[in-house]
C-alpha cells in the first residue's frame, strides 16, 4: 500500500520540495501542539488551587471549578499527548541530519523530558481524573500538585532543547563515522545556555497569561449568561488578578528579553526592526502598511510608521541612542523578514492590550462592579484566545527569526532536511495532517462549547433566573 | 569534568551495551503496556452492548496515557544514546513511523471524546476512531521493527507478519488483563479470543522466522539458527500454550502473567536477532553508533535513577487502580 504509494509517484501531488514540505509540516504541528502544551502549562496553577479549596474547604464553588478545568485539562492534555508524540518523530522522520548532527546534546534533555516530565504528568493525571474516592485527601491534592511539577518540568527540558538550538554551546564539532557532528564536551554550559532563563520565564508567563485569558474569557460568558454564578464570578475574579500580575511582567520581561536577543542574535533582532542598513535603528512603536508591498516586504520607505528615532538602538545597547545595530544587508541570507516583522508587531501590540485588560478589571474590581459591567464580560470573551495569538507569533519570531539556521550559525535547516524523503512522501503527510488537525482544534473547540452549555445548563441559565447552583437541576424543583 | 563523571570513559566498561538493553527495556515494556491496550481497543470492536463498552473503557481510561509514554522514553532513549540508529530508523520509513504516530492519535483521541457526548452518531465514530487507531498501530509498528529487524521492504512478507504478529499479541495480553478484571460472563469471551490469538501469534512467529530462515532476508537468518532464538521461542510456546490452560481453568491472574511474558519475550528476540548491530540496513553496530563517554555518562546519572522512580509511578498507579471494574468506572 505505501510502497506502491511511492513507486507510482504522481507527479501532481509532489509540488512541493521536502524541504519546504519538511518546514511547513513542522511548523504546522508545533503551532497546533503548543496550544494544548500551553495549556497545560497554564492550568495546572488553577487546577492545584482549585484541588486545594474544593478538598480543605468544601466550598461548592471550587467543586465546580476543579470539576470543569479538570475535564479542560484532561481533554488539552491527551490532544497534547497526541500531538506531541509527532513532534519528536519528526526530528528523526524529517530532519534525521538534525537528529544526528545534534543528538548528544539535544537527546538527554529530550530524554529527561519524557522520564521526569511527562511520566509524572501522565501517571498522576491518571489519578487526578479516576482517583478521586480511591486516594486520601493529601495524597488527591499532591496529585494536582504533581501534575503541575511535570507540565512545568517538562517545558523546561524542551527549552533546554530550543534554548540550545538558539544560542549553541558546551560542545566542539568532531568528525565520527564519516559524518560531522556536536559532541558534548560541557554539559552545564549545554544545559544552561544563555538564552535558557530568558526563554522559560517567557514561555511559562505566555502560558499563563494565554490560560487566565481562556479563564477569564469562559467566566465572563457565564456570568453574562448568569450574573449570580458564584464560582464563574470568583473564577473571573482570580483570573483578571492573575492577569495583572503576569501581563505587566511580560512587557517589563519582554523588553530585556529583546536586548538580549541583539546581543545573541543580532540577525533576528534586525528582521524584527526589519532593520536592513547597518546603523543606528528607530524604534517603530506602531507600523501600518501603506501598500501590498508593505506586507510582504516591510521596509522604512513603505510603511506609515510612528517611530521614536533611535531610541531602537537606546533600547538594543540599553542606553546609548547612537549604537550601531547590524542591518539584514550585512548578511547572505536572511530569514522570512516580513513573518517576523509581523508576528513582532502582533505579539507586542497584544501584549499592551492584556495590560489595558488587566487595569480595567483592576478598576472594575475596585468598585466592586466586575460583573455588572457588560462592556467589559463582551470585551473578555472576544479576548480569550487572544493570548494564543500572542502565543504563537512570539514562536513564530523566536523560530522563524532563527532561519536560515536550525542551529543558530551551525547547522542549515535546509542540510538538516532527509535526503531519502520523497516529495510525494512529504505532500502527502503534510496534507494528512492539516487535515487531520484541523479536524482536531474544531473538536477541542466543540468539546469546550459542550462544556460551557452543559455547566450553563447545570447553573439553569437556560431556564428561570430563580434556578441556580443546585448540583442536579430537580434537587432544586423539589426545594 | 570532575571524577564522577568521566569524560574519555565509560563508567564502566560495557555501557553501550547497558544501554542497548535500557533501550529495548523501554520497547519491551511499551509493547507489554501499551500492548494491552491496543488488545482491549480491538476487542472492542466485539461489543455490542453499551455496559460492556465502558467496562472496557474504565479499564483503559486511567492506564494508557501512561503506558503510552513509554514510547517516548523508548524513542527519546535511543536518540540519546544511539542518534544515528532513532534518525535512520525514522527518515527510512517514513510513511511507516507517520502512519503509526497518526493511528495512535485516533486511538488516544476516540475514548476521551466519546465521554464528552451524549449522543449516539458521535459516539459511534469516536468508536471507529478507538478500534481502528488501536488495530492500525501495533500493525504499523510491527512492520517497522520488521523492516528495522530483517533489513525487509516496507511492503513484505517478514515487515507484514512481524506487524500482525503484534496485533496479535496485543490481542492476548488485552484479553487476559480484561478477563483479569471483568466479571466471569465477559472473561469466558474474552478467553476464546486470547486463546485463538495465542495460536495465531506463535504460529505467526514460526511461519515469520521460517520465511526470514528460507529467503535468507538481512542478515538475520544466520541468527535465527542458534541457541538463544530457539530458547526464546520454546519460551514463548511455553507461555502461550501454558496461558491458554490456566484461561481455560478461569486463574486469569496466572493467565496475565503469561500472556505478559510473550510481549517480553518477542522484545528480547528483537534484541538477539539485532546484536551486535543496531542498524542491520547500514551494519551499524551498537559501539558505531553509540555516543561519546562523557554524554552517556551523564545520561545515565542522570537518568537511570528516575527510571526506577518512574517504575515505582507504575507500581502506585497500578495499585491505585488494582481491583475489577464495572461501567460505571473505577470507585466512581
Amino acid at each position: 500500500m505505501f510502497a506502491s504509494v511511492s513507486a507510482v509517484d504522481p507527479g501532481w501531488i509532489a509540488f512541493l520540495s521536502p524541504e519546504l514540505a519538511s518546514r511547513a509540516q513542522f511548523g504546522w504541528t508545533i503551532s497546533v501542539h503548543i496550544l494544548f502544551a500551553a495549556l497545560s502549562v497554564g492550568l495546572a496553577p488553577f487546577i492545584v488551587y482549585f484541588t486545594w479549596k474544593d478538598v480543605r474547604t468544601d466550598d461548592e464553588r471550587y467543586t465546580r471549578l476543579r470539576s470543569f478545568w479538570v475535564k479542560v485539562f484532561a481533554a488539552g492534555f491527551v490532544m497534547g499527548t497526541v500531538t506531541g508524540i509527532p513532534m519528536s518523530f519528526q526530528f528523526g522522520t524529517n530532519f534525521p541530519r538534525f537528529a544526528e548532527v545534534a543528538g548528544e546534546l539535544i537527546g538527554g534533555p529530550l530524554a529527561f523530558e519524557a522520564k521526569m516530565a511527562f511520566f509524572l504528568e501522565a501517571v498522576f493525571l491518571g489519578v487526578l481524573l479516576y482517583g478521586r474516592d480511591r486516594v486520601g485527601d493529601r495524597t488527591y491534592i499532591l496529585s494536582s500538585v504533581l501534575v503541575g511539577v511535570g507540565a512545568w518540568l517538562s517545558g523546561f527540558w524542551i527549552l533546554v532543547v530550543n534554548a540550545w538550538m538558539q544560542t549553541p554551546q558546551g560542545y566542539e564539532m568532531v568528525t565520527r563515522g564519516g559524518l560531522e557532528i556536536a559532541k558534548l564536551t560541557d554539559p552545564i554550559a549545554a544545559f544552561f545556555t544563555p538564552r535558557l532563563p530568558w526563554m522559560y520565564v517567557h514561555m511559562i508567563n505566555a502560558s499563563v497569561i494565554s490560560v487566565a485569558l481562556l479563564v477569564a474569557g469562559v467566566s465572563a460568558y457565564i456570568v453574562w449568561k448568569k450574573r449570580d454564578a458564584a464560582a464563574w464570578n470568583t473564577a473571573l475574579k482570580l483570573a483578571v488578578v492573575i492577569l495583572l500580575i503576569s501581563a505587566p511582567l511580560q512587557a517589563l520581561h519582554g523588553d530585556a528579553y529583546g536586548r538580549h536577543v541583539e546581543n545573541t542574535q543580532p540577525q533576528k533582532f534586525a528582521a524584527m526592526e526589519s532593520h536592513y542598513e547597518t546603523g543606528p535603528a528607530d524604534l517603530h512603536l506602531l507600523a501600518f502598511p501603506t501598500s501590498v508591498d508593505a506586507i510582504t516586504d516591510p521596509q522604512a520607505e513603505n510603511l506609515f510608521t510612528v517611530s521614536l528615532p533611535r531610541l531602537g538602538s537606546f533600547l538594543a545597547s540599553g542606553g546609548d541612542f547612537d549604537a550601531v545595530i547590524t542591518g539584514l544587508n550585512e548578511y547572505e541570507e536572511n530569514p522570512p523578514v516580513p513573518l517576523v516583522f509581523w508576528s513582532f508587531r502582533i505579539m507586542v501590540g497584544l501584549g499592551f492590550l492584556f495590560i489595558a485588560l488587566a487595569l480595567w478589571g483592576a478598576y472594575l474590581i475596585y468598585r466592586d462592579r466586575l460583573a455588572e459591567s457588560e462592556r467589559y464580560l463582551k470585551a473578555m470573551i472576544v479576548a480569550s484566545p487572544f493570548g494564543y495569538a500572542a502565543l504563537l507569533t512570539g514562536w513564530y519570531v523566536a523560530e522563524i527569526g532563527r532561519q536560515p539556521w536550525v542551529i543558530q550559525g551551525e547547522l542549515k535547516t535546509s542540510d538538516a532536511v532527509s535526503t531519502t524523503l520523497s516529495s510525494t512522501d512529504a505532500t502527502l503527510t503534510l496534507t494528512a495532517f492539516v487535515v487531520i488537525y484541523i479536524g482536531l482544534v474544531a473538536t477541542a473547540l466543540y468539546v469546550l462549547k459542550w462544556l460551557i452549555r452543559e455547566e450553563l445548563q447545570e447553573l439553569g441559565a437556560a431556564e428561570s433566573d430563580e434556578r441556580w447552583r443546585g448540583p442536579l437541576p430537580e434537587v432544586n424543583e423539589n426545594d | 569534568m570532575t571524577d564522577w563523571l568521566p569524560v574519555d570513559a565509560y563508567l564502566v566498561e560495557s555501557l553501550p551495551e547497558i544501554w542497548f538493553g535500557a533501550v529495548l527495556f523501554a520497547l519491551g515494556m511499551y509493547l507489554v503496556l501499551d500492548g494491552f491496550d491496543f488488545g482491549i481497543g480491538i476487542l472492542y470492536a466485539t461489543l455490542d452492548d453499551e455496559h460492556d463498552r465502558e467496562t472496557f473503557l474504565s479499564a483503559f481510561g486511567p492506564v494508557w496515557d501512561a503506558n503510552e509514554v513509554w514510547l517516548v522514553a523508548f524513542g527519546t532513549m535511543l536518540l540519546a544514546a544511539f542518534p544515528r540508529v532513532y534518525s535512520r530508523l525514522l527518515a527510512d520509513h517514513y510513511l511507516l513511523a507517520i502512519g503509526f504516530v497518526l493511528a495512535l492519535l485516533f486511538r488516544g483521541l476516540g475514548p476521551e471524546l466519546r465521554e464528552q457526548r451524549d449522543e449516539d452518531r458521535w459516539q459511534r465514530y469516536c468508536d471507529y476512531s478507538f478500534i481502528g487507531g488501536s488495530a492500525l498501530a501495533p500493525l504499523l509498528f510491527g512492520m517497522l521493527a520488521g523492516c528495522w529487524v530483517f533489513d525487509a521492504p516496507t511492503l513484505s512478507l517478514p515487515s507484514v507478519l512481524t506487524g500482525v504478529g503484534l496485533v496479535a499479541v496485543s490481542v492476548v495480553t488485552g484479553a487476559a488483563f480484561l478477563a483479569a478484571k471483568t466479571d466471569p460472563d465477559l472473561a469466558a469471551t474474552l478467553r476464546r479470543y486470547g486463546i485463538g490469538a495465542t495460536a495465531a501469534y506463535l504460529g505467526g512467529v514460526v511461519v515469520l522466522l521460517a520465511t526470514v530462515v528460507l529467503t535468507h532476508a538481512g542478515g538475520a537468518a544466520e541468527a535465527i539458527l542458534s541457541w538463544p532464538v530457539a530458547t526464546l521461542v520454546a519460551a514463548s510456546v511455553l507461555a502461550g500454550v501454558g496461558g491458554s490452560a490456566l484461561a481455560v481453568r478461569g486463574r486469569y491472574t496466572a493467565w496475565l502473567v503469561t500472556a505478559f511474558a510473550l510481549p517480553a519475550l518477542l522484545t528480547a528476540l528483537v534484541a538477539v536477532l539485532l546484536y551486535p548491530t543496531m542498524y542491520p540496513p547500514t551494519e551499524v553496530t551498537v559501539r558505531e553508533a553509540v555516543v561519546s563517554p562523557l554524554a552517556l555518562n551523564l545520561t545515565t546519572i542522570l537518568g537511570f535513577p528516575v527510571l526506577l522512580l518512574v517504575l515505582w509511578y507504575f507500581k502506585f498507579l497500578y495499585g491505585v487502580f488494582s481491583g475489577p471494574v464495572e461501567g460505571d468506572g473505577y470507585g466512581a
